[in-house]
C-alpha cells in the first residue's frame, strides 16, 4: 500500500517504504518471529535515543545534566530567598517575568538537546554503490574541460556565483550538501552544522540551531535578570540594616550566585553576541573559523547563501521554516525487500549487501548456536546421572532422545555463519571426562558422520545409530560452515 | 488497490535503479537535477520526465519559501514555545503531505504502466530520487490505468 502512514496527533510522519517484491516464505516465517523493530533501535550513529525514539542525543550528556542543574539550582535560589523580599518590597512582577523567563530557558534547552539537529540518513546500498560507480567514471574520463580535474571524490558545484566544493563522506557514503558536515562525536553527517556543543549535549545544526539560539538569548537575559536582583536585594537590605550584616544573613548563596552570574555574563552572552554576528550574516560557526566566506581569502569571495541584508538573514533563520527530521526515528524497520534480479551483462546489477539479511544471518546464528550447546550439553548431563546412579553399564551411551529432537529442528535452519559453535561445542567436549561422542573440529568432513568411530569404545552403534547419525550430520554441516 | 502496482510488486523484478542526484546551484534549498538518465530513454518520453522532476522542485521550493506566511508561523510557534505544534502541522509537512500525494499519482498514472516506480525522495533523506525499472514483462498482465 503507498503513501504516508498514519499521522500521529504529535505531528509525526510515518514514511512506509513500498514493498517492491513479495517477500520469500523464509523472510515471512523470520519476520514473524521477530517482533517489529523501530529505525532509531537501528540507527547507525552514536546517538542516544529516549522515549522510544522521541528524543535523541548525543553520546556524552554528562555536561548537559551540569547545565540543567546549574540553572535549576541558581534560579531556585533566586526565586525562594530574593522574590519573596522584592514581590514585597518592590513588584511581583519581578518573580512573575523570572518565572516566565526560566520556562522559557528550560524550554528552549530541552527543545535543542532532544530534538534531531538535521541528520542525513546514511545512503541504502543501492545508493551507494551507484555513486561508487559515478566516481569511478569520473576517474576514468580524466581531465575536462581546461585540463583541470577535481580531486576525486569531491564535486564542484557553483553557488550564487561562488565555486562551492562537495566532499564526499566515507561513513555516510554519500556527497555532503553545501554546508553539511560530518560530526565526529555524533559520527552523523548533520546540515548546515554549525557545531557539536557538550552543554547542550546535542549537534546544533539545521534543525535546532534557532532553539540553541533562542536559549543562549533567554539564559543570558535569565543571568543578566537574576544577578541584577539579587544585587538590588542586598543593596535594599543593606539600606534598611547595613550592607555587612545583609550579607551575614546567607553568605554562602551571595556568592554562590554571584561567581555563576559572572562568569555567565562573560561567556554566555559573549556566545549570544557571537551568535548574533553568524546569524545576521547568515554563517556557521564552522564556516567562521574556517574563514570560507571572510574577505581575507580574496577579494571575490563573499557568502553565497546570505540573503543580503541582516534582517533577510534574521528572519531567515529564526523564523523561516522548520524542515521535519529525515530519519524517521519513529517509524518500523522493514525488510529490506528489493532484491535486484541477478544479469549477466553487468548494467544494472546492484548487489545489495542489506543489513537487515545480516541481522537475520545473526538471529540465526544465535539459534543454531543454541541449538548445539543443547545438543552438545544435554547428552553429558545425562551420562552423569548415569554414572551417579552406578552400575550401568551403558554408561558412554546418551540417549539422544531429547537434543536429537532439537537437532532436526536446527538441521532446518539455513547455515547462516556460525563462528562460535564449533569452538563452544569443543569446550564443552573438553569438559566431559568420559570422552563425549561429540568431537567436532571445524572440517570438510560433511558427508558422513565422521568421528563416531574414533575413540568411542563405549558407543554402541546398534541401537543409537540413525539417531547420531542425524545428530551427528546437523551438527558438523553447522560447525563446518 | 491499484492492480497495477500489485501485479509489479509480485511479479516484476528489479531491473536496475536510477538515481537522480540534488541540484545545488541555487543554495542549500531542495531541488533535483532536471537532467533526463540515460537509462530512461527507451522507456518514457523526456518532457513527461522533466515535468515530473520541475513540479516536485516547485513543491519543495514552495515548502521552504520565506514569505509571509512562514514568518508568522515562525513567530506564533515562537510566542508559543513551540508547543503549537502539538496540535498543528507546519507548513513543510504539509507540502510533503503534497508531494507524496503528487507521486502516488504520478506512479499510478505515468510511471507503473511503463514498469518504472519513483520512490518519494523524503525516504531517502532527501538525497535523491529513485526511480526502479523493472523488468520488461510483455505478458500483458500489467496493465496501466
Amino acid at each position: 500500500m503507498l503513501g504516508l502512514g498514519v499521522t500521529e496527533p504529535m505531528r509525526e510522519c510515518q514514511y512506509s517504504e513500498i514493498s517492491v517484491v513479495a517477500s520469500s516464505p523464509m523472510d515471512a516465517e523470520h519476520t514473524k518471529r521477530v517482533p517489529r523493530r523501530r529505525k532509531w533501535e537501528t540507527f547507525p550513529g552514536r546517538n542516544k535515543f529516549y522515549c522510544n525514539g522521541r528524543i535523541m542525543m548525543a553520546k556524552q550528556t554528562g555536561v548537559f545534566y551540569l547545565t540543567m542543574v546549574l540553572i535549576v539550582v541558581t534560579s531556585g535560589l533566586f526565586f525562594a530567598f530574593d522574590c519573596p523580599f522584592l514581590a514585597t518590597n518592590l513588584t511581583p512582577a519581578i518573580p512573575a517575568i523570572g518565572g516566565v523567563l526560566f520556562v522559557f530557558v528550560m524550554g528552549m534547552l530541552f527543545r535543542a538537546s532532544f530534538s534531531d539537529p538535521g541528520v542525513l540518513p546514511r545512503a541504502t546500498p543501492d545508493e551507494a554503490a551507484h555513486l561508487e560507480r559515478q566516481i569511478g567514471e569520473d576517474v576514468a574520463n580524466g581531465p575536462g574541460q581546461g585540463g583541470y580535474r577535481p580531486p576525486p571524490r569531491t564535486r564542484e558545484v557553483i553557488i550564487n556565483g561562488q565555486t562551492v566544493k562537495l566532499k564526499y563522506c566515507f561513513t555516510c557514503k554519500i556527497f555532503r550538501p553545501p554546508r553539511a558536515s560530518h560530526c565526529s562525536l555524533c559520527d552523523n553527517c548533520v546540515e548546515r552544522f554549525d557545531h557539536h556543543c557538550p552543554w547542550v549535549g546535542n549537534c546544533v545544526g539545521r534543525r535546532n540551531y534557532r532553539f540553541f539560539y533562542l536559549f543562549i538569548l533567554s539564559l543570558s537575559l535569565l543571568t543578566v535578570f537574576i544577578f541584577a536582583f539579587v544585587v538590588t536585594h542586598v543593596i535594599l537590605r543593606s539600606s534598611q540594616t547595613g550592607f555587612l550584616s545583609a550579607l551575614k544573613d546567607s553568605p554562602a548563596r551571595y556568592l554562590f550566585i554571584v561567581v555563576v552570574c559572572f562568569f555567565s555574563v562573560w561567556s554566555i552572552v559573549g556566545l549570544s553576541g557571537f551568535h548574533t554576528y553568524l546569524i545576521g550574516s547568515n554563517q556557521t560557526t564552522n564556516e567562521d573559523i574556517k574563514g570560507s566566506w571572510s574577505s581575507k581569502r580574496g577579494k571575490e569571495n563573499y557568502n553565497p547563501y546570505s540573503y543580503g541584508s541582516i534582517v533577510a538573514n534574521c528572519c531567515a533563520a529564526l523564523c523561516g521554516p522548520l524542515p521535519p527530521s529525515l530519519i524517521d526515528r519513529r517509524g518500523f524497520v522493514r525488510p529490506d525487500a528489493a532484491r535486484p534480479s541477478p544479469r549477466s551483462n553487468g548494467t544494472s546489477a546492484y548487489v545489495s549487501s542489506q543489513p537487515r539479511t545480516r541481522m537475520c544471518d545473526q538471529d540465526q546464528c544465535i539459534q543454531s548456536t543454541k541449538f548445539v550447546l543443547q545438543a552438545a550439553a544435554t547428552p553429558l548431563l545425562h551420562n552423569e546421572l548415569i554414572t551417579v546412579s552406578g552400575g550401568h553399564s551403558l554408561s558412554g551411551k546418551p540417549s539422544l532422545g531429547g537434543p536429537c529432537a532439537s537437532l532436526p529442528a536446527a538441521q532446518h535452519t539455513p547455515p547462516g555463519p556460525v563462528p562460535n559453535a564449533t569452538w563452544e561445542a569443543e569446550a564443552l567436549v573438553r569438559r566431559d571426562q568420559e570422552k563425549s561422542l561429540f568431537r567436532w573440529r571445524a572440517s570438510d568432513e560433511v558427508s558422513s558422520p565422521p568421528s563416531l568411530g574414533h575413540g568411542n569404545p563405549l558407543y554402541d552403534p546398534a541401537s543409537q545409530d540413525s539417531l547420531h547419525q542425524d545428530s551427528v550430520r546437523g551438527l558438523v554441516k553447522l560447525s563446518s560452515v | 488497490v491499484r492492480p497495477s502496482l500489485q501485479d509489479l510488486r509480485q511479479q516484476a523484478s528489479i531491473a536496475a535503479k536510477v538515481f537522480v542526484q540534488r541540484d545545488y546551484t541555487t543554495g542549500t534549498i531542495c531541488q533535483f537535477q532536471t537532467k533526463f538518465p540515460s537509462e530512461l530513454e527507451t522507456r518514457i518520453d523526456k518532457q513527461q520526465f522533466e515535468e515530473t522532476i520541475r513540479t516536485l522542485n516547485n513543491l519543495y521550493a514552495e515548502a521552504e519559501k520565506l514569505g509571509g506566511r512562514s514568518y508568522l508561523e515562525g513567530c506564533l510557534a515562537c510566542v508559543t514555545a513551540y508547543t503549537i505544534f502539538l496540535c498543528m502541522e507546519t507548513h513543510y509537512e504539509k507540502v510533503l503531505k503534497k508531494i507524496a500525494k503528487y507521486i502516488q499519482e504520478q506512479n499510478d498514472k505515468i510511471y507503473a504502466p511503463r514498469g518504472l516506480l519513483l520512490t518519494d525522495p523524503i525516504e531517502r533523506g532527501l538525497r535523491v530520487v529513485e526511480i526502479t525499472i523493472f523488468e520488461d514483462q510483455s505478458n500483458g498482465r500489467i496493465e496501466g490505468r
